[in-house]
């Protein structure tokens, strides 16, 4: 009886059929691709991305080189050098991230006291050379200033469970 | 001898002991912010609480006396919930700014915040503000972090000797000030960093650089007195952060001066980072292989006769011994460490010794101190003295430049007249020193530093001798030396050579040695300076030898009590530089002279075979009573200081920018000007 019943199935084609039917079906569903880079799937605003340090709305940078994310970073990615500034406010000469030894674990983020380094909602910052990847303090800023208002965004929205 | 139980365990103490330091001999302890081992008591932060079976309430155990049968729980709940309710109130007013402050990572309120302190405040109300005080350039204050120990107060007040600081109001509005807003004026200000046990007080100098976690630590001694204080470096990347002293109850207690602790940004300045030669007049870098070329060209067939060698003021045992070894295969036998002119009879090691010892200056009951300001030139022996007279109220009588000190001194004369007439039991001091049970003279480099230096050592021995000094338990003759390599090259007999005739010879090798009259040195002279720093002596200089730093080298050194002690290298010297006897060593094999060591502890047993004292660290020297000094004539002329500049007295202390703004802040026009401080 199965002889019968496969030969009947071979020779209608019925495989062949079924799958044709499944791709007429999705050519009637909507599409799950995206069109990367035109078009960009969501992100959670816990995401961990690119490191940003971030600034007070009056300007004033807000590390006040305390270094805990020096000292709690697992990939020893972060340096830090501090010293007073003019005003006397504890502030850092040196804040560098090497983001070839980084292993976008968030802790960093999770010790500031200040909010000053975040790992933004960027994740498209590959490069073509390994020093573009060495973030000295300026570079981090200059994200911070660029991401700023997502930035701020995606802290709200977690806020309420922290 | 109280018997009592802590936590179940039973512990017998001295009569007097209170339950803190009871607790601390059974390894329990108990957390407390305003009490200190070198302090007195006020039991005012209530940290301290433990329960006391039969005590109604939580006692303080800083300031309860242990007694017979008493049974004391430091863990218990009743001492727990005290301890917690005493922590929430500290937290009251303080700012909770631990990532701005310099104390975040070793606080003791932050510690103790930990295991009793509340995640959150139940404080509502507005937080005090306290201004900031000015205590100079080396204390930086942040008052409003002050949680009222008075622990800085206190040591002000006894260790120190300053009654600067104090405290000013009352409940709310209490404040630890400077009573007039002048800045702390004392040399061992330095030590109200250490003592403060929040961040109120921290180090300007230090102010941000670096965390306690990310510091290495290694055990050193300091070399700008010649005390010894036992110190440890915080090195990072290679650089040092900071300088801390290290216990040691016979030295230095827990004391630094501020010399020792602040001077360290001197090294970085002014390095001599390679090998120099002089050519056409002019100084030029060369190569180790060029400099030794140079030194090996211009003393062939000197004879050892025209050759000179000086040891300075911060030279290592090693490398003294190593340039002994490489003189007297040379054929010289000028050597000299006393950089300064000082004049006394080197043969007996009883007449340069501080032979009561620092620790045994607590037994003293009298002393006299000719020709010495301590307080500049060392202060932690002056600190001992204070202490002593702290406690027993002693005599304490002063021969020399009238100076500033910290305890109340009868100034009995200017100069050698004074000491002559001492001497022959003439004066009311003399009843002093006769009716004393241990009394002491302290000589010091002032007294010495001139033509009749023999005559006056002779002197004091003589005064020694007349006022009970000398006994079998007690022997109350010092020399006070300025120099931390001075004991360690008279312990290696690196002297005897006439210091004048020296600067003429047709060589002079100078080890560390800046401190002496360069302008006297022979046109024709060639100079070997070895150092590390480019000062006054590497610019007369031939050949420069870079060599390493205090820091920066495994050495030894023996402080004025013959008290032997190793410093252990804290990072690299920098560029070509090199470990002193290192150098030494690979002249010898450019010189043909080969020395016979190669490692370190072939030179240490070098030095154990000339002096066996280096073969026994840490314990002073005994040496026994025999005359010393040449009687003779003694000049009119008053004892002139030894220090004049408390804070820039060598190539690394002149280097420092934090030396120059104190001696600057303190020398200025300030009621302290006359100290000198």
């Amino acid at each position: 009886m199965s002889f019968l019943d496969q030969t009947a199935r071979s020779f209608l084609m019925i495989e062949l059929v079924k799958g044709f039917a499944l791709t007429l079906k999705y050519m009637f569903k909507p599409k799950v691709t995206i069109n990367y880079p035109f078009e960009k799937g969501p992100i959670s605003p816990r995401f961990r991305g690119e490191h940003a340090l971030r600034r007070y709305p009056n300007g004033e940078e807000r590390c006040i080189a305390c270094k805990l994310c020096e000292a709690i970073c697992p990939a020893q990615a972060i340096t830090i050098e501090a010293e007073p500034r003019d005003d006397g406010s504890r502030r850092t000469t040196r804040y560098d991230i090497d983001m070839t030894k980084c292993i976008y674990c968030g802790l960093c983020a999770e010790a500031c006291p200040v909010d000053a380094i975040v790992e933004g909602p960027n994740f498209e910052f590959a490069t073509e050379t390994r020093e573009e990847l060495y973030y000295n303090k300026q570079k981090l800023l200059d994200n911070g200033d660029r991401w700023e208002a997502q930035i701020a965004a995606n802290l709200e929205a977690d806020a309420p469970y922290r | 001898m109280p018997k009592l139980t802590i936590d179940g365990m039973e512990v017998t103490v001295e009569p007097g002991t209170s339950i803190i330091q009871a607790a601390e001999q059974l390894g329990i302890e108990i957390p407390r912010f305003c009490y200190h081992d070198k302090l007195s008591v006020p039991a005012n932060c209530r940290m301290c609480l433990v329960e006391v079976e039969k005590s109604p309430k939580p006692v303080a155990s800083c300031a309860m006396p242990c007694a017979d049968g008493m049974n004391v729980f430091t863990g218990s709940p009743v001492a727990q919930k005290a301890r917690k309710g005493v922590m929430e109130m500290l937290l009251v007013n303080h700012p909770l700014d631990c990532p701005i402050c310099d104390q975040g990572g070793e606080c003791d309120l932050q510690d103790q915040a930990v295991a009793y302190g509340f995640d959150r405040s139940r404080y509502r109300e507005e937080k005090r503000a306290v201004k900031d005080k000015d205590l100079g350039p080396l204390v930086k204050t942040v008052m409003t972090r002050c949680i009222h120990c008075t622990r800085c107060v206190r040591f002000g007040e006894e260790i120190a000797g300053v009654n600067d600081i104090g405290v000013l109001g009352r409940g709310e509005h209490l404040e630890i000030g400077t009573y007039v807003a002048q800045m702390a004026t004392s040399e061992l200000s330095g030590n109200l960093i250490d003592v403060c046990p929040v961040g109120a007080l921290t180090s300007k100098p230090y102010a941000f650089t670096a965390r306690p976690w990310e510091l290495r630590k290694v055990d050193s001694l300091d070399v700008f007195d010649a005390v010894g204080s036992n110190i440890r470096i915080d090195t990072r990347g290679g650089a040092v952060m900071r300088i801390q002293p290290r216990l040691n109850e016979d030295v230095n207690e827990e004391w630094i001066s501020d010399k020792v602790r602040f001077s360290w940004d001197g090294l970085k300045q002014n390095r001599l980072d390679t090998p120099y030669v002089r050519t056409d007049g002019k100084l030029k870098p060369a190569t180790w292989n060029e400099a030794f070329g140079a030194i090996a060209d211009r003393i062939a067939g000197l004879s050892g006769q025209k050759m000179a060698a000086v040891a300075g003021d911060t030279a290592d045992c090693e490398a003294i011994v190593a340039l002994k070894d490489l003189m007297a295969a040379l054929g010289c036998s000028a050597l000299e460490c006393r950089t300064d002119g000082a004049q006394f009879d080197t043969a007996q090691p009883a007449g340069w010794l501080f032979n009561t010892t620092i620790a045994g200056l607590e037994q003293a009951d009298a002393i006299l101190l000719v020709g010495t300001n301590p307080r500049l030139e060392a202060p932690l022996v002056n600190a001992r003295i204070r202490k002593t007279w702290l406690a027993n109220r002693i005599k304490i009588g002063l021969i020399g430049e009238q100076c500033d000190l910290n305890y109340p001194v009868k100034y009995l004369g200017a100069g050698a007249e004074t000491l002559e007439e001492l001497a022959a039991g003439k004066g009311a001091f003399a009843d002093v020193l006769k009716g004393a049970k241990n009394p002491v003279i302290i000589l010091g480099m002032g007294a010495l530093r001139r033509a009749d230096g023999m005559a006056i050592h002779a002197l004091a021995r003589k005064l020694a001798e007349a006022y009970n000094m000398l006994r079998n338990d007690w022997n109350g003759f010092n020399l006070l030396h300025t120099a931390a390599s001075r004991t360690g090259a008279l312990m290696l007999g690196f002297t005897g050579g006439n210091l004048d005739k020296m600067l003429s010879a047709q060589m002079l090798y100078l080890l560390d040695a800046d401190d002496l009259p360069v302008d006297k040195i022979g046109k024709d002279t060639f100079v070997i300076y070895q150092g590390h720093h480019g000062d006054k002596a590497a610019a007369r200089a031939d050949v420069i030898l870079p060599g390493a730093a205090y820091t920066e080298k495994n050495a030894t050194y023996a402080n004025m009590e013959g008290r032997v002690q190793t410093a252990r290298q804290a990072m690299f010297p920098p560029g070509e530089a090199r470990e002193d006897w290192k150098i030494i060593r690979a002249l010898s094999e450019a010189l043909n002279k080969t020395l016979p060591y190669d490692d370190i502890a072939q030179v240490r047993a070098r030095l154990a075979a000339v002096h066996p004292a280096f073969a026994m660290p840490d314990q002073p020297l005994a040496a026994e009573w025999k005359p010393f000094g040449t009687e003779g004539k003694t000049d009119k002329a008053p004892f002139a200081a030894a220090v004049k500049n408390f804070y820039q007295t060598d190539s690394v202390t002149r280097a420092s920018k934090t030396m120059a703004d104190c001696a600057a802040a303190f020398t200025g026009s300030s009621t302290t000007a006359k100290t000198g401080t």
